[in-house]
């Protein structure tokens, strides 16, 4: 960079200072004292909080629902990305802005809305419910809920690579009598695997520690659509903090394990870039 | 224009790139099934809340609004989110400046921490919070020694809305801040610029579509933060209920319309964030392309 060893501009001590102040009071010491409450349990009362039937059914229904919703995602979020930068068609750029739309949109309003739509007498409902798809209150509406927020992240990971990648490597192999179909497999695929699982990953971090729509469409019926954060809120509201807080140090390890997943991801990805 | 322009050469290109383009049948039923995927988790959803939150006509819906509990949640939301967007906008600044124009060690570490808030969930957010200054948290006795509140009330509110939207600002800004280099600010430092001087005539004006990106992003997420303000907040109505608590309240309540009332703003708040962000990203295209013609023009005509 043109930042050499000495550097005339001020404000580094004055910014720096203020950066890892802001960072300890809001973020750091918040978190170091989730942990610190944690250690006060002894192993054995951990294990036995943690692992109960209850939360392990929880477990299963976040982890589970929001691999499946991430899985969703990459296979439509990859097609979508593909046809918003490969193909003109009338109203693309209005769908690519809206693309974003479940970012923007709080999450409370989104499980509100997907409630209503899916409910019995809903717009989608209506039809879907008599073929015996219920798309509230079970854990099928969970997957649908996750999959609305987890939307934008694999579209978005993806469009740069796509707009990016050199048309000429495609055009070489359609010279050398490749069809469409084999180039894809061959070349397109194996180049844009990497972002499509950062993307993925992306998709299931967020989807992992959803909370908001999620309220709102389960139901949160204990043992069978009730969701890891749900629970956390459910021993806060008894008074449990050590319960509360056990589920959510072992949520916030596992969020930690897939932001240094990612992270790895993102290097790989793009040392397959050029 | 610059649509027109490109779709002009796409033509051209198509006519000689046939082994590059997919069979119109596999194109057109891939742009379908996009569509339809887009329409139905996107579009469907927005068309519904206003749909529902004008099912009981438009003078029940403004009447839903105008309840006292309601237009105190508004305000408590606007309060909320005056306070979180400036203070993360000031942190963004200095985070940027530090990271962007200067080396030091740890410089990842530093980025990943800052990233740290987007990897924890929600409710994790509030409850590290109700952790330090609950009644049975660190700081809670003597809170409630000198009678001060912070969770269920303002405070506490504030303080897990920061966290939840502590990257927005910071994240746009350092990449930003990055690829501007710091030449001109040295130029101006060797002008005879004093230091905040430099910063607001020379580095300000050079990041400001990424940070007017990163402040709607970020306030975004300040007024429709659900899980973390749910937990500190202790849904007092008309005390410490933001908007999107509110919408669950009515909601548990059997309000359904009065729910999708409050929600269509919050709706609205998420169009209008993305209009600005979609104006933003054409707006940095359209100078981009005009910068490359620039440099490219002069080459054609030799």
């Amino acid at each position: 960079m043109a930042v050499k060893k000495f550097n005339p501009l001020p404000g580094f001590g004055l910014t720096m200072g203020y950066t890892l102040f802001y960072l300890s009071a809001l973020v750091l010491i918040p978190i170091a004292g989730l942990f610190l409450k944690t250690f006060q349990l002894s192993w054995h009362e951990f294990w036995q909080l943690v692992s109960s039937s209850r939360a392990v059914a929880a477990y299963r229904l976040t982890f589970g629902a929001a691999l499946i919703a991430a899985l969703i995602n990459a296979v439509f979020g990859t097609l979508l990305a593909w046809v918003l930068t490969r193909y003109e068609f009338w109203g693309r750029r209005f769908l690519d802005a809206l693309v974003d739309f479940p970012f923007a949109l709080p999450t409370a309003v989104a499980g509100l809305t997907l409630c209503s739509l899916f409910a019995k007498n809903g717009w989608l409902g209506r039809f879907l419910v008599p073929l015996g798809i219920n798309g509230a209150y079970t854990p099928l509406a969970v997957v649908i809920a996750l999959t609305f927020v987890g939307l934008p992240f694999v579209v978005r990971t993806l469009q740069p690579v796509l707009e990016n990648l050199e048309r000429e490597i495609e055009e070489a192999a359609a010279t050398l009598g490749a069809s469409r179909l084999r180039t894809f497999i061959t070349i397109l695929a194996p180049t844009l695997f990497p972002t499509v699982v950062t993307g993925f990953a992306l998709a299931f971090a967020r989807a992992v520690g959803e909370y908001g729509s999620i309220v709102f469409v389960s139901g949160n019926k204990p043992y069978e659509t009730e969701i890891a954060p749900y629970l956390i809120v459910v021993r806060l509201e008894q008074y449990d903090y050590h319960g509360a807080t056990a589920i959510a140090a072992v949520l916030l390890v596992i969020s930690f394990l897939i932001l240094i997943s990612i992270n790895c991801l993102e290097t790989w990805a793009s040392r397959f870039e050029r | 224009m610059a649509g027109g322009v490109k779709s002009r050469i796409r033509v051209r290109q198509s006519a000689s790139r046939r082994g590059t383009e997919e069979s119109p049948l596999v194109r057109w039923t891939l742009i379908t099934i996009g569509v339809a995927f887009a329409l139905l988790f996107l579009l469907v959803p927005l068309i519904n809340v206003f749909y529902q939150a004008l099912a009981k006509g438009i003078g029940y819906y403004f009447s839903s609004l105008a309840d006292p509990d309601s237009r105190s949640a508004i305000y408590l939301t606007l309060l909320v989110a005056g306070i979180t967007v400036p203070m993360n906008l000031i942190f963004g600044l200095a985070a940027a400046w530090a990271i962007a124009k200067f080396n030091f060690k740890g410089k990842s570490i530093l980025i990943t921490l800052i990233d740290l808030p987007f990897a924890v969930s929600p409710v994790v957010s509030g409850l590290v919070f109700v952790l330090l200054f609950g009644l049975q948290g660190y700081f809670g006795r003597w809170l409630d020694d000198h009678d001060i509140k912070i969770i269920f009330a303002t405070p506490g509110i504030v303080m897990a809305t920061i966290f939840v939207t502590f990257p927005f600002v910071a994240r746009e800004l350092i990449p930003v801040m990055q690829a501007t280099g710091s030449e001109q600010e040295q130029a101006a430092l060797t002008l005879g610029a004093s230091g905040w001087q430099t910063f607001w005539y020379v580095t300000l004006p050079s990041v400001k579509w990424g940070l007017l990106y990163g402040v709607i992003l970020c306030n975004a997420r300040a007024m429709g933060e659900f899980g973390a303000v749910s937990v500190v907040s202790g849904h007092i109505a008309g005390l410490s209920n933001t908007m999107p608590l509110h919408v669950e309240r009515l909601y548990n309540e059997y309000n359904s319309t009065a729910a999708f009332a409050v929600a269509s703003l919050l709706a609205l708040l998420a169009l209008f964030s993305l209009g600005i962000k979609t104006w933003i990203e054409w707006k940095t295209r359209r100078d981009y392309d005009l910068a490359q013609r620039a440099v490219a023009e002069p080459e054609i005509e030799r």
